[in-house]
């Protein structure tokens, strides 16, 4: 039977100052791979729909007509799956989470500015315009 | 002649943060009977495996537990690859076995905080949690998570750790042994803390097994059961023996969750020194079909998860039987004939995580 087990670690805490650190003043620990929050470079995306397909959170929604790309901060759980997904490599992890948000703001809508290129011209390509330049 | 009356305890209660519910039967201040009942955070976690891909449910069996992920996760991929006959590579196995070390440290040393709270001794409650950062950081920077690593994936893992963050991450370990030896200390020593543990919540060694008592509530009533021995994943390469301890009560029970971190720190520390170099995933192609049941150890005991699958991307049934749901029957049974004051922390010992629990 002991007493004073707890001495040691007050005193250490005396001279060592607080643990924790006095965030927002001071900015929180981020590793190199810390998941954030999912950004896009709309200039890339082909509204492929992967990114939506795979979500596990149905937090992605990619509308080819109307050329846009909508997110719900809410109910992204920030898995990493779109990044991993996308073909062309538009959607990026950062590591700053995204700020506190109310459900009406969570949802951040993007418009997609992605141009198809021009396919090099063929002989008799009749159709080009046909499948739409999304 | 006394008379009984009933007493309801939680599912919000201050010292217990889990949404369980129980109804007290007491006579002074003796707990006669103690009736539990479940089933307010229920999520159908089981049924979206019908909705998702198998490769992506993954995602989803991690977030069964804000806890024990990571286990989680792994043993779900471990189902999926024997289904598939899926030959993981070993260099993955072990990053899988550093990580679940590394997720139990976490998860007893925040067990320990809570702990600490229950029996209302709030700056032990801090210390365990400020320990706990370091690990946490450590899970942040080789997967990207705090507390869910997302790092698992059918057929491997997501992220290799390079050699230099491996050995830093072990020599890290060492002066981690020293501050939570400190704790350790506290928890097992202190004169307040022992007589708030010593002799409450007893549950015999025979009572622990007929009941089915999984993890460290089995192993602190003597029974050497730990699903680790199985030797899945990388730890039948590693010299683990399981900790056992003959109390059978409260004290034992804290007993047995503190001596498992220095296992932990010894098993992650081992597997540095032996990890392979290599691939850590293969390409998964095909489709599950068949069904398997998968063990593992979570800080809280074994888990189970039973996959089935029916030829198609989608798998037919996933069911997941946690430590949590076998260790109430055990946790009611030491709950009969205690004091009224001891309940919360005959609760806590049993390190109740409802959450998984009903999922
Ligand atoms: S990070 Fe995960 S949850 Fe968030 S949008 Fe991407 S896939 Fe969905
Ligand atoms: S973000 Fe990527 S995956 Fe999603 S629609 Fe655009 S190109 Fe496809």
């Amino acid at each position: 039977m002991a007493y004073f087990e707890m001495a040691k670690t007050v005193l250490k805490s005396v001279l060592h100052g607080p643990s924790t650190i006095r965030y927002p003043a001071q900015p929180a620990k981020i590793t190199p791979i810390s998941r954030g929050r999912v950004v896009i470079d709309p200039s890339q995306c082909i509204s492929c729909g992967m990114c939506m397909r795979k979500c596990p959170a149905d937090a992605i929604c990619v509308s080819r007509e109307e050329k846009t790309w909508e997110i719900d901060r809410l109910r992204c759980h920030v898995c990493n799956c779109c990044v991993e997904v996308c073909p062309v490599h538009c959607l990026t992890m950062e590591t700053q989470y995204s700020p506190a948000v109310t459900v009406r703001e969570g949802r951040e809508l993007v418009k997609i500015t992605y141009v198809k290129p021009e396919r090099p011209a063929k002989p008799d390509a009749g159709e080009k315009e046909q499948a739409g330049s999304s | 002649m006394s008379k009984e009356i009933v007493i309801p305890f939680g599912p919000q209660h201050p010292v217990l943060p889990e949404p369980i519910h129980l109804d007290l039967v007491i006579e002074d201040e003796k707990v006669k009977e103690a009736l539990p009942s479940i089933g307010y955070v229920h999520r159908g976690l089981e049924t979206l495996v019908e909705k998702r891909e198998f490769p992506e449910y993954v995602y989803i069996a991690e977030r069964i537990c804000g806890i024990c992920s990571f286990i989680h996760g792994a043993t779900y991929c471990q189902a999926v690859e024997t289904l598939m006959n899926v030959e993981v590579p070993e260099r993955a196995l072990y990053l899988r076995t550093i990580w679940s070390e590394y997720s139990r440290l976490h998860s007893h040393l925040l067990w320990l905080g809570l702990f600490a709270d229950g029996m209302g001794f709030e700056n032990l409650f801090m210390d365990a949690w400020r320990l706990r950062e370091h690990v946490l950081d450590d899970l942040e920077a080789t997967t990207g998570g705090r507390v869910i690593q997302g790092s698992c994936k059918v057929g491997g893992v997501r992220r290799d750790i390079d050699a230099a963050k491996l050995d830093e991450m072990s020599n890290g370990l060492d002066g981690f042994r020293g501050e939570l030896a400190d704790l350790v200390d506290v928890f097992l020593n202190d004169s307040s803390v022992r007589s708030r543990l010593k002799n409450v919540g007893v549950l015999s060694k025979h009572d622990a097994y007929a009941d089915g008592a999984v993890g460290p509530v089995l192993r602190a009533s003597g029974v050497a059961s730990d699903a680790r021995m199985l030797g899945y994943a990388a730890y039948g390469n590693l010299h683990f023996k399981p900790v056992v301890e003959e109390g059978c009560d409260c004290y034992a029970r804290c007993a047995v969750r503190a001596k498992e971190m220095y296992a932990s720190i010894d098993l992650i520390k081992e597997a540095v020194q032996k990890i392979p170099d290599g691939p850590i995933e293969v390409k998964v192609t095909g489709k599950p079909d068949g069904e398997y049941f998968a063990r593992a150890e979570q800080p809280r005991g074994e888990v189970v998860h039973y996959v089935k699958g029916n030829g198609t991307r989608h798998l037919a049934r996933h069911r997941v039987r946690t430590p949590t749901i076998t260790n109430v029957p055990p946790m009611v049974k030491m709950l009969a004939g205690c004091e009224l004051a001891d309940v919360p922390v005959i609760v806590l010992s049993i390190d109740p995580c409802i959450g998984c629990c009903e999922r």
